[in-house]
């Protein structure tokens, strides 16, 4: 038997303190060591809705279990289908980034999405018609969160959009995301011309099939192996996927070369992924959301399963919570811009991209990748101490996903809402920043916060749900 | 004169630290005033009071830096100073190495980083409860030094904590010893076989200065927090911390020291205790139960020690022209002494007003024409500001008009020193005292003083020494806090 609290009376006093500096000075001259949590106050209002939480029984345990899953959840990219067929999308319906929201509200990145999609789906002749019948709501918006499906800054969905099926067997979640459309002026950017609808309709006639074929003939690509690895080459996994977008196109192109295609398509396919640096994002952001989706509904958790904004709001949605989303107006992203743009032309935070840093990647895990500097902006210790403050913010350690200077330290993942108010330590996304101005496209790249209200409403509905 | 007044927002620092900047800031040349102070509500309305104006939407984690200078040369002087005190500040408190080192946000990392047994908080009351479970589910016992911790969220916090097989020790508690570390207030004892348990900071503290000049050591001194043995708590952490004691190799017997308990916790704790195979005595206050001093003193005529005579220092009487007035004025800084200083004069003066939660109570002034016993250091009196062993304010000026007043016939004070009370406080106290005196005298009273001292000549602050500084003020110094209350008893009766 040891002895009574847990050896305490036997062994040498470690002493760790939280508040008046005085006591921690005090065990300090008499040798002791003493570490001290820099204690200031959580954010403002918030104290008795977080005594009430901290106070839930259910809370380590069901933190406990959130994390087993979501670091337990599997990630197969299975299938490349037509999100008419995959997801079941009906004509007239269009999915977004982010939390639910109107047309009215709709910033300008996410109406030019919107229009180029209308225009897509052939229902009206002109930029100037999708926008009047977008406007006169006569097509359902959804978030994709809504349908278990993630998508990049304006994240828009249409039926005929070819979709990658990912699924998680541990957990029998599936997954969906859009194809990538690469950079410059392109959809998901809210750009619309007519080059943005060709690529697109390309994508549907030909990549998407070609992929269809490679996934299903090469079988099922295990697309968390792939992140574990691109963390320890220099990757994040949000702004920085390049050596991800290799590895996923060495798996496929065995299948994409033998597709029944002409040469002439299979070699525009594999020219096209290729080129994208960005080609696997849209496979990491639904492993990611089926980490998150394995985490969902566990009562007294006080873990963050979804973190995406709209381009006007940003949205978490905590375990503890369920469905409900709680929002906050979406920040504009910090960083560098692209040619003559400036901060001026930058659009409110947008996509659903943040579902990586609450899967313990992206920012999370910029230590990982220090070279994203150059891209985002700051330093090389900046990127080594933002993946450290996340330590601090997050229930524990992602088990596959390692950062090598860090001593192959697991990523911290499982955002603990509790945690976030009480050190005001905001979640570090990186992320790609589009033009305020529909059909402008990616402006440049940065660093983004949540809004603080967005934790501080969940905490105080988390209170709300500890049985009296 | 210039005033100048900023805000800095999101920079905070504990109030204690703060109280530290600003006398540094003050004590600058050309600095009139200087408050530098997180704009909580209180805050704000001692600088308003001060005639500084603070800017508007001023919150609690906004820091205010408010200066009265000479002239406009002096302000820079005087941020110059500013900056200086709150580098000082960073410098003793961070330990970063390299610039992606990033120290711990919350208490539990804190625990988890550096595999502390031990967790002390001391934040507001209102937060608390949050660091507590928090130290709690990361393995900690936790000495809760905070007040304002309802006695629901207490029970509940004592139930997590032996469901972890941790100990809660408070809220509200000032003093532990735990395997020769001093936490929070606490003397230099040597070690020894007596493991104490207290449900009182102050009553701890002076039941180890007497075994302390008894020649007897201690081995743990485990805080409970002053309300475990009442009956809403029933004495949940006082049941763990017995059982962990009776396990410890280097505990012999074992004293508990509480204020008044409740009668049937007591009972129930008695009978669990005589279960443990541990010698326990008992220096529960209350009506009909002997002091602290006598307690002691039981305990250690049954461990065979010597009971010796306790130091004790008289004045001499004050010249026999002066005038009298007829009351006790007990101004206390430790809730147990206060407690026990009633209980001693009640006996021999009849009912005496306090703020203890006894009849008669005082009113929000805390001031009475009778008999009147104040702990400063109690729940109403700290919200928002340090505990009167930190900042000795309020008592400051209490005493000053006490002095004024001709119904106050003898002060009572108590002064406790070890760990975490201030560097000099006889030296504060005493010019204090002198001035209060004099101002009695000048008006034609005598204001004779008794002062609890309780500490040991290996105290940072020396006993001895502080002792004398008093003494030669024109104090009555006791080590036994029961033998002041009596000693101001009988000048008031002498003098009657």
């Amino acid at each position: 038997m040891t002895a009574p609290l847990r050896g305490l009376l036997g062994a040498d006093p470690v002493v760790a303190t939280s508040g008046v500096a005085l006591f921690a000075d005090a065990l300090r001259d008499q040798a002791v060591a003493v570490t001290d949590a820099g204690w200031h106050p959580p954010l403002p209002g918030t104290e008795a809705a977080l005594a009430r939480v901290m106070a839930d029984p259910r809370r380590e345990e069901a933190n406990a279990t959130a994390l087993a899953r979501m670091t337990a959840a599997e990630a197969t990219l299975v299938d490349v289908a037509p999100a008419s067929e995959s997801l079941g999308l009906e004509r007239g319906t269009f999915l977004h980034a982010g939390p639910p929201l109107e047309w009215e509200r709709a910033s300008g990145p996410m109406r030019g999405a919107l229009i180029g999609a209308v225009l897509l789906e052939g229902l009206a002749d002109s930029p100037e018609e999708a926008e009047q019948r977008l406007a006169a709501g006569e097509f359902e918006l959804e978030p994709c969160h809504h349908r278990g499906a993630v998508g990049p800054m304006a994240g828009v969905v249409s039926p005929s959009m070819w979709m990658y099926v990912l699924r998680d067997e541990v957990h029998d979640n599936t997954s969906w995301c859009s194809l990538n459309e690469g950079l410059g002026k392109v959809l998901r950017y809210g750009a619309y011309g007519p080059e943005v609808i060709e690529r697109l309709r390309w994508m549907g006639d030909v990549l998407g099939p070609i992929l269809r074929q490679a996934v299903r003939s090469t079988g099922p690509i295990d697309v968390r192996a792939i992140i574990a690895q691109m963390l320890q080459m220099g990757d994040e996994g949000h702004n920085r996927n390049r050596a991800g977008s290799l590895m996923l196109l060495r798996e496929l192109l065995p299948g994409m070369i033998t597709a029944d295609a002409s040469s002439t398509d299979v070699a525009e396919a594999v020219r096209f992924s290729g080129a994208n640096e960005h080609f696997f994002l849209n496979l990491g952001m639904p492993a990611c959301k089926l980490a998150t989706r394995a985490a969902e509904g566990i009562p007294g958790s006080t873990v963050v399963t979804t973190m995406a904004r709209n381009g006007t709001d940003f949205g978490i949605r905590v375990s503890g919570t369920g469905d409900r989303w709680f929002t906050g107006p979406a920040n504009t992203p910090q960083g560098l811009f692209l040619g003559d743009y400036g901060p001026e032309d930058a659009n409110p935070d947008i996509g659903d991209s943040a579902i990586t840093e609450t899967g313990g990647i992206g920012g999370f895990a910029m230590a990982a990748a220090p070279a994203i500097v150059r891209f985002v902006g700051g330093d090389v210790p900046f990127a080594l101490a933002a993946t450290r403050r996340m330590y601090e913010v997050t229930v524990g350690e992602h088990p596959v996903y390692q950062v090598p200077v860090l001593g192959f330290r697991g990523t911290p993942v499982g955002i603990d809402v509790t945690k976030v108010v009480r050190t005001g330590e905001l979640p570090q996304i990186n992320t790609g920043m589009a033009g305020r101005v529909a059909g402008t496209g990616q402006v440049g790249a940065g660093l983004v916060t949540p809004p603080e209200e967005c934790f501080v409403a969940a905490v105080a509905a988390l209170a709300d749900a500890v049985p009296r | 004169m210039t005033v100048h007044v900023e805000l800095r927002r999101g920079a905070y620092h504990d109030s204690v630290s703060l109280m530290q900047v600003s006398r540094a800031v003050a004590g600058s040349p050309g600095v009139q005033a200087a408050q530098v102070a997180m704009a909580t509500e209180l805050n704000v309305d001692v600088l308003r009071q001060m005639g500084f104006d603070v800017p508007e939407g001023a919150g609690p984690n906004d820091l205010v830096v408010a200066l009265r200078v000479d002239d406009e040369d002096a302000v820079a002087a005087g941020l110059a100073a500013v900056e200086d005190a709150l580098r000082a500040l960073t410098a003793s408190s961070s330990d970063t190495g390299s610039a992606d080192e990033v120290p711990p946000a919350t208490l539990g990392s804190a625990v988890r980083r550096s595999g502390a047994n031990l967790a002390l908080v001391s934040v507001p009351g209102a937060h608390a409860v949050t660091e507590t479970y928090d130290a709690i589910a990361a393995g900690a016992s936790v000495m809760l030094f905070s007040d304002n911790v309802s006695v629901e969220d207490e029970v509940a916090l004592k139930d997590a904590a032996a469901a972890a097989d941790v100990l809660v020790m408070g809220p509200d508690c000032g003093t532990a010893l735990v395997g020769g570390v001093a936490l929070g207030f606490a003397n230099v004892v040597r070690p020894g076989p007596v493991g104490i348990v207290a449900a009182s900071g102050t009553g701890a503290q002076q039941a180890m200065c007497l075994l302390d000049a008894a020649g007897v050591g201690v081995s743990h001194c485990l805080g409970v927090g002053g309300r475990d043995l009442k009956a809403a708590v029933g004495g949940r952490a006082t049941r763990q911390a017995l059982r962990a004691l009776a396990e410890d190799a280097s505990t012999e017997w074992v004293l508990v020291v509480s204020k008044p308990p409740d009668d049937a916790v007591l009972d129930s704790i008695r009978a669990e205790a005589a279960d443990l195979g541990l010698r326990v005595h008992w220096a529960t206050l209350g009506a009909g139960r002997p002091d602290l001093t006598a307690a002691t003193e039981a305990a250690l005529q049954a461990e065979g020690v010597a009971v010796p005579d306790w130091p004790a220092t008289q004045a001499d009487p004050e010249g026999a022209t002066l005038a009298t007035g007829p009351s006790l004025r007990g101004l206390f800084c430790g809730g147990t002494l206060a407690e026990e200083a009633l209980l001693v004069a009640t006996d021999a003066l009849g009912p005496i007003a306090s703020n203890l939660g006894h009849e008669p109570a005082l009113g929000a002034t805390t001031t009475d024409p009778g008999h009147v016993v104040v702990d400063f250091g109690a729940d109403e009196l700290t919200r928002g500001r340090a505990h009167p062993m930190i900042d000795p304010t309020l008592r400051m000026e209490r005493i000053a008009a006490e002095a004024a007043d001709p119904t106050c016939g003898v002060l009572l004070l108590d002064l406790v020193l070890g760990h975490g009370a201030h560097p000099d406080p006889a030296g504060e106290l005493a010019d204090a005292v002198r001035h209060a005196r004099d101002t009695a005298h000048a008006d034609g009273r005598a204001l004779p003083v008794v002062v609890s001292l309780t500490g040991t000549d290996a105290d940072p602050q020396g006993r001895a020494r502080c002792a004398d500084v008093l003494a030669a003020v024109g104090a009555s110094v006791f080590l036994s806090n029961a033998a002041a209350a009596r000693h101001a008893v009988a000048l008031l009766g002498g003098t009657r």
